[in-house]
Protein backbone atom coordinates (compact mmCIF):
# COMPACT_ATOMS: atom_id res chain seq x y z
CA UNK A 1 0.00 0.00 0.00
CA UNK A 2 1.60 3.49 -0.95
CA UNK A 3 1.48 5.76 1.77
CA UNK A 4 2.33 9.07 -0.37
CA UNK A 5 -1.09 10.53 1.24
CA UNK A 6 0.83 10.63 4.40
CA UNK A 7 2.61 13.73 2.96
CA UNK A 8 -0.66 15.83 2.20
CA UNK A 9 -0.42 17.55 5.57
CA UNK A 10 3.27 18.35 5.37
CA UNK A 11 2.75 20.02 1.69
CA UNK A 12 -0.42 21.48 3.21
CA UNK A 13 1.82 22.62 5.98
CA UNK A 14 4.79 24.04 4.25
CA UNK A 15 2.40 25.73 1.94
CA UNK A 16 0.58 27.18 4.88
CA UNK A 17 4.16 28.21 6.69
CA UNK A 18 5.67 30.07 3.27
CA UNK A 19 2.60 32.11 3.09
CA UNK A 20 2.22 33.13 6.56
CA UNK A 21 6.11 33.40 6.17
CA UNK A 22 5.89 35.97 3.25
CA UNK A 23 3.40 38.34 5.95
CA UNK A 24 6.29 38.77 8.93
CA UNK A 25 8.45 40.15 6.71
CA UNK A 26 5.61 42.81 4.89
CA UNK A 27 5.25 46.04 6.39
CA UNK A 28 1.57 46.14 7.99
CA UNK A 29 2.01 50.06 8.14
CA UNK A 30 1.98 50.17 4.64
CA UNK A 31 -1.84 50.33 3.33
CA UNK A 32 -2.34 50.10 -0.28
CA UNK A 33 -3.89 52.81 -1.55
CA UNK A 34 -7.32 52.64 -3.20
CA UNK A 35 -6.11 55.79 -4.65
CA UNK A 36 -3.73 55.00 -7.16
CA UNK A 37 -5.48 55.60 -10.54
CA UNK A 38 -7.83 57.93 -9.59
CA UNK A 39 -8.08 61.83 -9.40
CA UNK A 40 -6.80 63.80 -6.79
CA UNK A 41 -10.55 64.25 -4.99
CA UNK A 42 -11.83 68.03 -5.83
CA UNK A 43 -11.13 70.69 -3.33
CA UNK A 44 -11.15 73.93 -1.84
CA UNK A 45 -8.19 74.92 -0.10
CA UNK A 46 -6.58 78.38 1.09
CA UNK A 47 -3.13 78.96 0.95
CA UNK A 48 -0.76 78.73 4.13
CA UNK A 49 0.92 81.75 3.65
CA UNK A 50 -2.34 83.82 2.50
CA UNK A 51 -5.21 82.84 3.38
CA UNK A 52 -7.35 84.75 1.46
CA UNK A 53 -6.18 82.61 -1.67
CA UNK A 54 -7.74 79.63 -2.91
CA UNK A 55 -6.83 76.44 -4.69
CA UNK A 56 -8.95 73.85 -5.92
CA UNK A 57 -7.77 70.63 -8.05
CA UNK A 58 -6.41 72.19 -11.05
CA UNK A 59 -3.91 73.60 -8.92
CA UNK A 60 -2.21 69.45 -9.40
CA UNK A 61 -3.26 69.17 -12.94
CA UNK A 62 -1.40 71.58 -15.25
CA UNK A 63 0.30 69.25 -17.55
CA UNK A 64 3.46 68.40 -15.35
CA UNK A 65 4.06 65.59 -13.18
CA UNK A 66 4.09 67.11 -9.53
CA UNK A 67 4.85 65.86 -5.59
CA UNK A 68 1.63 66.16 -3.23
CA UNK A 69 3.53 66.07 0.16
CA UNK A 70 1.81 65.70 3.13
CA UNK A 71 3.66 67.04 6.14
CA UNK A 72 3.22 68.99 9.63
CA UNK A 73 5.78 69.91 12.44
CA UNK A 74 4.65 67.46 14.98
CA UNK A 75 5.81 65.26 13.03
CA UNK A 76 9.47 64.00 13.34
CA UNK A 77 9.57 62.10 10.21
CA UNK A 78 9.08 65.14 8.29
CA UNK A 79 11.73 67.33 9.91
CA UNK A 80 14.21 64.23 8.45
CA UNK A 81 12.81 64.33 5.35
CA UNK A 82 12.93 68.36 4.65
CA UNK A 83 16.10 68.81 3.66
CA UNK A 84 15.66 65.85 1.04
CA UNK A 85 13.14 68.08 -0.28
CA UNK A 86 14.61 70.72 -0.15
CA UNK A 87 17.44 69.55 -2.64
CA UNK A 88 14.70 67.79 -4.74
CA UNK A 89 13.30 71.39 -5.30
CA UNK A 90 16.60 72.97 -6.58
CA UNK A 91 16.91 69.85 -8.63
CA UNK A 92 13.62 71.70 -10.17
CA UNK A 93 11.02 68.96 -9.20
CA UNK A 94 7.83 70.55 -8.11
CA UNK A 95 6.37 69.78 -4.73
CA UNK A 96 3.63 70.55 -3.30
CA UNK A 97 2.68 70.78 0.11
CA UNK A 98 -0.27 70.03 2.14
CA UNK A 99 0.37 70.99 6.08
CA UNK A 100 -1.69 68.51 7.37
CA UNK A 101 -4.01 69.11 11.22
CA UNK A 102 -1.28 71.65 12.20
CA UNK A 103 -0.98 75.08 13.41
CA UNK A 104 -0.26 78.50 10.70
CA UNK A 105 2.52 79.77 12.79
CA UNK A 106 4.20 76.81 13.66
CA UNK A 107 3.97 75.85 9.82
CA UNK A 108 5.32 79.23 8.82
CA UNK A 109 7.93 79.27 11.06
CA UNK A 110 8.77 75.76 10.28
CA UNK A 111 9.43 76.55 6.61
CA UNK A 112 10.99 79.96 7.10
CA UNK A 113 13.66 78.29 8.94
CA UNK A 114 14.03 74.95 7.40
CA UNK A 115 13.81 76.60 3.63
CA UNK A 116 10.52 76.17 1.56
CA UNK A 117 10.62 73.10 -1.25
CA UNK A 118 7.02 74.11 -2.18
CA UNK A 119 6.16 75.61 -5.26
CA UNK A 120 2.90 75.99 -3.16
CA UNK A 121 1.51 74.84 0.52
CA UNK A 122 -2.33 73.81 0.91
CA UNK A 123 -3.69 74.92 4.47
CA UNK A 124 -5.50 71.41 6.09
CA UNK A 125 -5.83 72.16 9.46
CA UNK A 126 -8.71 69.88 10.07
CA UNK A 127 -7.16 66.82 7.76
CA UNK A 128 -10.29 66.99 5.70
CA UNK A 129 -8.53 66.83 2.59
CA UNK A 130 -6.03 64.29 4.25
CA UNK A 131 -9.68 62.24 5.10
CA UNK A 132 -10.47 62.39 1.11
CA UNK A 133 -6.38 61.08 0.21
CA UNK A 134 -6.78 58.57 2.35
CA UNK A 135 -3.91 59.85 4.28
CA UNK A 136 -3.68 58.25 8.11
CA UNK A 137 -0.05 59.92 8.91
CA UNK A 138 2.42 62.14 8.10
CA UNK A 139 4.59 62.00 6.01
CA UNK A 140 2.92 60.99 2.99
CA UNK A 141 3.85 61.41 -0.59
CA UNK A 142 1.48 61.27 -3.70
CA UNK A 143 3.27 61.23 -7.37
CA UNK A 144 0.17 63.20 -9.49
CA UNK A 145 0.70 63.00 -13.36
CA UNK A 146 0.33 65.95 -15.30
CA UNK A 147 -4.21 65.21 -15.64
CA UNK A 148 -4.03 65.39 -11.98
CA UNK A 149 -4.40 61.41 -11.61
CA UNK A 150 -2.82 59.84 -8.59
CA UNK A 151 0.23 57.33 -9.62
CA UNK A 152 2.01 56.55 -6.35
CA UNK A 153 1.66 56.82 -3.18
CA UNK A 154 4.61 56.68 -0.31
CA UNK A 155 4.24 56.71 3.40
CA UNK A 156 6.93 57.79 5.26
CA UNK A 157 9.97 59.78 4.83
CA UNK A 158 11.47 60.35 1.03
CA UNK A 159 15.39 59.71 0.89
CA UNK A 160 17.66 59.15 -1.55
CA UNK A 161 16.75 55.76 -1.49
CA UNK A 162 13.36 56.23 -2.58
CA UNK A 163 13.59 58.82 -4.52
CA UNK A 164 16.16 56.82 -7.29
CA UNK A 165 14.95 53.73 -6.31
CA UNK A 166 10.65 54.36 -6.68
CA UNK A 167 9.71 57.91 -7.45
CA UNK A 168 12.37 59.24 -10.14
CA UNK A 169 12.13 56.55 -12.14
CA UNK A 170 8.23 56.89 -12.33
CA UNK A 171 8.19 60.63 -12.19
CA UNK A 172 10.63 60.84 -15.51
CA UNK A 173 8.23 58.59 -16.65
CA UNK A 174 5.52 60.81 -16.73
CA UNK A 175 7.28 63.99 -17.84
CA UNK A 176 5.54 65.17 -21.03
CA UNK B 1 -14.64 27.66 48.59
CA UNK B 2 -17.75 29.14 46.43
CA UNK B 3 -16.51 32.47 47.18
CA UNK B 4 -13.18 31.93 45.75
CA UNK B 5 -14.82 30.02 42.47
CA UNK B 6 -17.46 33.20 42.57
CA UNK B 7 -14.26 35.25 42.29
CA UNK B 8 -12.36 33.48 40.00
CA UNK B 9 -15.57 33.34 37.35
CA UNK B 10 -16.07 37.15 37.77
CA UNK B 11 -12.65 38.32 37.67
CA UNK B 12 -12.96 38.51 33.31
CA UNK B 13 -16.09 40.39 33.81
CA UNK B 14 -13.84 43.01 35.49
CA UNK B 15 -11.46 43.46 32.71
CA UNK B 16 -14.58 43.36 30.17
CA UNK B 17 -15.83 46.70 32.21
CA UNK B 18 -12.27 48.24 32.10
CA UNK B 19 -11.72 47.32 28.16
CA UNK B 20 -15.62 48.47 27.61
CA UNK B 21 -14.74 51.75 27.77
CA UNK B 22 -14.77 53.98 24.88
CA UNK B 23 -12.65 57.08 23.66
CA UNK B 24 -15.92 58.87 22.42
CA UNK B 25 -16.85 62.49 22.82
CA UNK B 26 -20.46 63.32 23.62
CA UNK B 27 -22.12 63.41 20.33
CA UNK B 28 -26.12 64.08 20.71
CA UNK B 29 -28.31 62.78 18.46
CA UNK B 30 -31.83 63.96 17.22
CA UNK B 31 -33.39 60.00 16.37
CA UNK B 32 -31.81 56.97 18.33
CA UNK B 33 -32.24 54.98 15.31
CA UNK B 34 -29.00 57.11 13.95
CA UNK B 35 -27.62 56.60 17.61
CA UNK B 36 -27.53 53.41 17.22
CA UNK B 37 -26.23 53.46 13.53
CA UNK B 38 -23.51 55.84 14.81
CA UNK B 39 -22.40 53.39 17.61
CA UNK B 40 -22.78 49.94 15.35
CA UNK B 41 -20.24 51.79 12.77
CA UNK B 42 -17.55 53.20 15.31
CA UNK B 43 -17.03 49.67 16.39
CA UNK B 44 -17.02 47.79 13.08
CA UNK B 45 -14.41 51.03 11.21
CA UNK B 46 -11.01 49.73 11.84
CA UNK B 47 -8.22 52.91 12.69
CA UNK B 48 -5.80 52.78 9.90
CA UNK B 49 -3.35 54.26 12.15
CA UNK B 50 -3.39 51.87 15.43
CA UNK B 51 -4.68 49.36 13.14
CA UNK B 52 -5.93 46.81 15.55
CA UNK B 53 -8.48 48.98 17.00
CA UNK B 54 -12.05 50.55 16.08
CA UNK B 55 -12.33 53.97 16.01
CA UNK B 56 -14.75 53.59 19.03
CA UNK B 57 -11.67 52.39 20.83
CA UNK B 58 -8.91 54.89 19.64
CA UNK B 59 -8.03 57.92 20.88
CA UNK B 60 -5.62 58.77 17.43
CA UNK B 61 -6.20 62.17 15.63
CA UNK B 62 -7.58 60.16 12.95
CA UNK B 63 -9.62 58.43 14.63
CA UNK B 64 -11.43 61.39 16.02
CA UNK B 65 -11.47 62.82 12.50
CA UNK B 66 -13.38 59.39 11.06
CA UNK B 67 -15.83 59.64 14.37
CA UNK B 68 -16.59 63.42 13.23
CA UNK B 69 -17.71 61.93 9.96
CA UNK B 70 -19.26 59.19 10.53
CA UNK B 71 -21.61 61.49 12.76
CA UNK B 72 -21.81 64.07 10.61
CA UNK B 73 -22.90 61.81 7.82
CA UNK B 74 -25.26 59.74 9.99
CA UNK B 75 -26.98 63.01 10.76
CA UNK B 76 -27.27 64.02 7.26
CA UNK B 77 -29.60 60.73 6.83
CA UNK B 78 -26.52 58.79 5.18
CA UNK B 79 -27.21 55.19 4.95
CA UNK B 80 -24.97 52.44 6.77
CA UNK B 81 -23.87 51.67 3.68
CA UNK B 82 -23.14 54.74 1.92
CA UNK B 83 -20.92 55.32 5.13
CA UNK B 84 -18.82 52.27 4.66
CA UNK B 85 -18.38 53.34 0.91
CA UNK B 86 -16.79 56.37 1.59
CA UNK B 87 -14.81 55.24 3.93
CA UNK B 88 -13.84 52.34 2.01
CA UNK B 89 -13.01 54.80 -1.53
CA UNK B 90 -10.90 56.35 0.79
CA UNK B 91 -8.95 53.69 2.96
CA UNK B 92 -10.03 50.47 0.98
CA UNK B 93 -11.36 47.72 2.27
CA UNK B 94 -8.68 47.71 5.53
CA UNK B 95 -11.12 50.68 6.91
CA UNK B 96 -13.92 47.60 7.89
CA UNK B 97 -13.74 44.79 10.01
CA UNK B 98 -16.23 42.66 7.74
CA UNK B 99 -14.00 41.80 4.55
CA UNK B 100 -16.00 41.56 1.27
CA UNK B 101 -16.40 38.05 -0.03
CA UNK B 102 -13.96 38.54 -3.15
CA UNK B 103 -11.82 35.92 -5.08
CA UNK B 104 -8.59 37.06 -2.74
CA UNK B 105 -10.74 36.82 0.29
CA UNK B 106 -12.42 33.85 -0.30
CA UNK B 107 -10.30 31.72 1.75
CA UNK B 108 -10.88 33.90 5.09
CA UNK B 109 -14.69 33.13 4.70
CA UNK B 110 -14.69 29.17 3.74
CA UNK B 111 -11.24 28.24 5.84
CA UNK B 112 -13.39 27.85 8.80
CA UNK B 113 -15.77 25.75 7.39
CA UNK B 114 -12.96 23.56 5.82
CA UNK B 115 -11.45 22.86 8.70
CA UNK B 116 -15.01 21.73 10.18
CA UNK B 117 -15.79 19.87 7.36
CA UNK B 118 -11.72 18.20 6.77
CA UNK B 119 -12.26 17.19 10.84
CA UNK B 120 -15.98 15.49 10.46
CA UNK B 121 -14.63 13.48 7.13
CA UNK B 122 -11.57 12.99 9.30
CA UNK B 123 -14.01 11.11 12.54
CA UNK B 124 -16.23 9.86 10.18
CA UNK B 125 -13.41 7.69 8.12
CA UNK B 126 -11.77 6.92 11.64
CA UNK B 127 -14.96 5.68 12.56
CA UNK B 128 -16.25 3.28 9.25
CA UNK B 129 -13.05 1.50 9.61
CA UNK B 130 -13.62 -1.84 9.93
CA UNK B 131 -13.76 -3.07 13.43
CA UNK B 132 -10.85 -5.47 15.13
CA UNK B 133 -11.11 -8.69 14.27
CA UNK B 134 -12.82 -11.12 16.31
CA UNK B 135 -10.86 -13.60 18.68
CA UNK B 136 -10.72 -17.24 17.83
CA UNK B 137 -11.51 -19.57 20.23
CA UNK B 138 -8.57 -20.47 21.08
CA UNK B 139 -7.57 -17.14 22.01
CA UNK B 140 -11.69 -16.53 24.28
CA UNK B 141 -10.22 -19.16 26.18
CA UNK B 142 -6.52 -17.72 26.98
CA UNK B 143 -7.85 -14.27 27.44
CA UNK B 144 -10.47 -16.06 29.91
CA UNK B 145 -8.02 -17.94 31.85
CA UNK B 146 -6.06 -14.62 32.01
CA UNK B 147 -8.39 -12.54 33.50
CA UNK B 148 -9.24 -15.60 35.97
CA UNK B 149 -6.13 -16.03 37.28
CA UNK B 150 -5.86 -14.93 40.78
CA UNK B 151 -3.05 -12.65 41.70
CA UNK B 152 0.12 -14.10 43.23
CA UNK B 153 0.29 -14.01 46.65
CA UNK B 154 3.32 -12.55 47.95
Amino acid sequence: MKKWWLLVPLALFLALASFLLRGLFSDPRTLDSVLVGKPVPAFTMVDLFEPAKHYDAALLADGKPVLLNVWATWCPTCYAEHQYLNSLAREGVRIVGLNYKDERDKAMAWLSKLGNPYAVTLFDPDGMLGLDLGVYGAPETFLIDGQGIIRYRHVGDVNERVWNETLKPLYNGLKP
Amino acid sequence: MIRKLLFILLLPAAFLSMTAHCAVDAYTFDDPAKEAQFNQLIKELRCPKCQNQDIADSDAELAKDLREKVYEMTQAGKSRQEIIRYMKARYGDFIHYQPPVRMDTIILWLAPVMVLVGGLIFIFVRASRDPAVALSEEEKKRLRRLLDEKEPRP
